[in-house]
C-alpha cells in the first residue's frame, strides 16, 4: 500500500508575532496509505479544522512538512495540483451554495478541471446519484427552496464530482437529523467500498465514525495524543476514559462487562448482541433479577 | 385566570408561503406545569422550531390559543411580560449573540429589565458561574469557539432569570464533554432554581433527564410519555426515523425476557453493574 498523507513534525501558529499568536497545531505526525479512513477527534478548538485546512494546502505550515498524494504542500507551484486531488468539504458546507440552480451548483468543480460539457454532465449525474439525489427532477431546482439536509448533500455532490483522491469532510454530520446522519454515512462507506479512495472526517463523535474507521488520530489543544489503529484505540481504556470519548452503546456494554471481571463470550458487534450477552449472564444460573 | 404553568389549547400554524420550509403544526393541545423537564424530540421539519418560536410570540398561532401564566402570547399588551417569563435559547449562537464583550452580552437583557447596576452584576456572576465561564467574562464572544458560544448564549437568557427556559437544538455545535456539561446545567437549574426546562432536540440521548417527553412527527404529537414509555416503543419510533437510546433498547430486550428492571437505572454501565451484581 502506498502512502497518500504524510504529515512530518507539523507546527501551525496563527497571526505569529502578533498579540494574538496562537499555537494551533505543534508536532503533528500522521500518515494515511491510499483507500484508508481516518477519523480525526477532539473537542471543540482542538486544531482538527485547522488541520483540514493544511491537507489541501489552504493555509500551510509554519513548521515541518505535509506531503498529499506526492506533493509537498509547501511548494507554491504545486498547489494548483494538490486542489485538484483534495477534496475539502468544510463544516456546514450547504452556506457555501451560490449557484442558481442544483446543477450549476455541482457543476462548478469539474467545469474549472477544464472538462469538456458531456464529461462536466456525466459528473454531475454521477455524483448526484450517489448522494441519493434523483438528478433528473432536481438539477433545474433553486438550492435555496432546498432543506438545510438537501442543500448538505449537494454542497458534498459538488465536491464528489471532483473525483478527489483524497475527501476531507469536516464534521459531515454536524446539526443533521438521525436520517440525515445515516445517509451521511452510507455516501461515505459507499466511497470507502472502492479502496483507492482515501477520506478524512473529522468529528468529536467517536460513536458515529468508529465502524468506519481505519486509523484513529486525536487532538488535544494542539498535540496529537493518539494516532494509530481503531482496534489499539479500544484496548486503552485510559485513553478513552481521559479524552471522555462516547463509545457506542453496545461497545459499553463490553467495557461495564469486562470492568466487573466477565469476559464478553463472543465479539458484540451491536445492541441486540449485547443484550443477548446480558441475557445469557442473568440466565447463567443466577436466577431472576 | 388559569394561573401558572403555560396551555397549548387547539394550536395550529400554517404558513401561506409554499417555498418555505418551517413546519407546520395541527391540533397541538398541551400543557407544561412549572418545574417540568419537558423534552421534543422530533426530526427535521417536525415543527419543533415551530413550537418554540410559539411559545413567545415570535410566530402567531393560525389556529387556537397560547396561555404563558394566563396571559394570551396574542396580546400585545402582555408580549413584553411574557417574553420576561420566557427566554428562548436558538440553536445558532451566532444569531444571538450581539456585544463585544461577554458581560455586556450577558448584561443585556437584566439592563433592559430595568434593574440596578449592583442586581445586573449579581445576575450576571451568576449565570457566568452556572455555565462555568466565569473566566471568559472579558473576552469577546466572537473569538470564543462554538461551543463557549452556545455557553454564554445560555447565560445570557438566564441572566433574565426566566420561569421558562426554551432551548432549540442547543448541543448542536458541541463536542461531547460540553454537551454534557451543557445538560448538566440543565438539570441543576430545573432542580435547584425550579426553571421549567423545555428541551427541543433531534437525539434521543438528550433528553433522558425530561419527565415528560412529547414526540413531533409532521406538525402532529406523535407520542407522548416518560422517556422510558416513549423509548420502550421501539417500533413506533423507528417507523418514523428515530431510534431510543441503546439503554433503553437493552431494558426492553431484558424486559422482554421477563427481566424487570428499575426506573433510576440512567446509564448502559449503571444497567450491566446491576445484572451482574445479582
Amino acid at each position: 500500500m502506498s502512502k497518500i498523507i504524510d504529515i512530518k513534525d507539523l507546527s501551525y501558529v496563527y497571526l505569529p508575532g502578533s498579540p494574538y499568536e496562537q499555537q494551533a497545531l505543534k508536532n503533528i505526525n500522521i500518515s494515511l496509505n491510499q483507500g484508508e479512513l481516518l477519523g480525526l477527534f477532539g473537542g471543540n478548538g482542538s486544531g482538527k479544522s485547522t488541520l483540514a485546512k493544511l491537507l489541501n494546502g489552504l493555509i500551510y505550515p509554519t513548521g515541518g512538512q505535509v506531503t498529499v498524494c506526492g506533493i509537498d504542500t509547501n511548494i507554491k507551484e504545486l498547489r494548483h495540483d494538490l486542489w485538484k486531488k483534495v477534496g475539502l468539504v468544510f463544516q456546514y458546507p450547504e452556506q457555501q451554495i451560490f449557484e442558481s440552480n442544483v446543477y450549476d451548483e455541482v457543476a462548478y468543480g469539474p467545469r474549472n478541471l477544464g472538462l469538456s460539457e458531456s464529461e462536466v454532465k456525466t459528473r454531475v449525474f454521477e455524483a448526484l446519484d450517489r448522494v441519493g439525489i434523483f438528478p433528473d427532477s432536481m438539477v433545474n431546482l433553486s438550492p435555496v427552496k432546498l432543506s438545510g439536509g438537501v442543500r448538505r448533500r449537494i454542497a458534498i455532490a459538488g465536491i464528489l464530482a471532483l473525483e478527489p483522491e483524497v475527501l476531507v469532510l469536516d464534521e459531515p454530520m454536524a446539526g443533521l437529523d438521525p436520517l440525515g446522519q445515516n445517509l451521511m454515512l452510507e455516501i461515505i462507506k459507499a466511497r470507502q467500498e472502492k479502496k483507492t479512495q482515501t477520506t478524512i472526517i473529522i468529528s468529536h463523535n467517536l460513536k458515529d465514525i468508529l465502524a468506519l474507521a481505519d486509523k484513529i488520530a486525536i487532538l488535544e489543544r494542539g498535540a496529537l495524543v493518539f494516532h494509530g489503529e481503531v482496534q489499539e484505540l479500544l484496548s486503552k481504556i485510559d485513553i478513552l476514559s481521559q479524552f471522555r470519548l462516547e463509545l457506542p452503546d453496545y461497545l459499553q456494554v463490553a467495557y461495564a462487562l469486562n470492568a466487573r471481571g466477565i469476559k464478553p463470550n463472543n465479539d458484540i458487534k451491536n445492541i441486540n448482541e449485547a443484550g443477548l450477552e446480558l441475557i445469557r449472564i442473568i440466565s447463567g444460573g443466577k436466577g431472576k433479577l | 385566570m388559569n394561573g401558572h404553568g403555560i396551555q397549548l389549547i387547539n394550536v395550529g400554524k400554517e404558513f401561506k408561503n409554499p417555498d418555505s420550509y418551517k413546519a407546520a403544526l395541527t391540533n397541538i393541545n398541551l400543557t407544561i406545569h412549572e418545574g417540568e423537564y419537558i423534552g421534543i424530540l422530533g426530526l427535521n421539519q417536525s415543527g419543533k422550531s415551530t413550537l418554540a418560536r410559539l411559545l413567545n410570540g415570535l410566530l402567531k398561532p393560525s389556529l387556537g390559543r397560547i396561555l404563558v401564566n394566563g396571559m394570551d402570547v396574542d396580546s400585545s399588551e402582555q408580549i413584553r411580560e411574557i417574553r420576561q417569563l420566557l427566554g428562548i435559547v436558538f440553536q445558532n449562537p451566532d444569531n444571538q449573540l450581539i456585544c463585544p464583550v461577554v458581560e455586556e452580552e450577558i448584561a443585556f437583557g437584566p439592563e433592559n429589565l430595568g434593574l440596578s447596576p449592583s442586581e445586573v452584576n449579581k445576575r450576571v456572576s451568576w449565570a457566568l458561574e452556572i455555565v462555568g465561564m466565569q473566566d471568559m467574562r472579558y473576552h469577546a464572544p466572537h473569538l470564543l469557539s462554538g461551543g463557549q458560544k452556545q455557553k454564554v448564549a445560555l447565560a445570557s437568557v438566564l441572566a433574565m432569570e426566566p420561569s421558562y427556559l426554551v432551548l432549540d437544538e442547543p448541543t448542536s455545535m458541541l463536542d461531547p464533554v460540553s454537551r454534557w456539561e451543557i445538560l448538566e446545567h440543565l438539570r441543576k437549574i430545573n432542580k435547584e432554581n425550579h426553571i421549567t426546562i423545555i428541551l427541543i432536540s433531534h437525539n434521543p440521548e438528550d433528553l433522558l433527564d425530561a419527565n415528560r417527553l412529547i414526540v413531533l412527527h409532521e406538525g402532529f404529537i406523535y407520542m407522548q410519555g416518560t422517556p422510558r414509555e416513549v423509548y420502550a416503543d421501539m417500533e413506533k419510533l423507528t417507523a418514523i426515523g428515530l431510534k431510543p437510546p441503546g439503554l433503553y433498547q437493552l431494558i426492553q430486550q431484558l424486559e422482554e425476557e421477563g427481566y424487570g428492571i428499575d426506573d433510576n437505572t440512567s446509564t448502559i454501565p449503571q444497567l450491566v453493574e446491576k445484572i451482574c451484581q445479582k
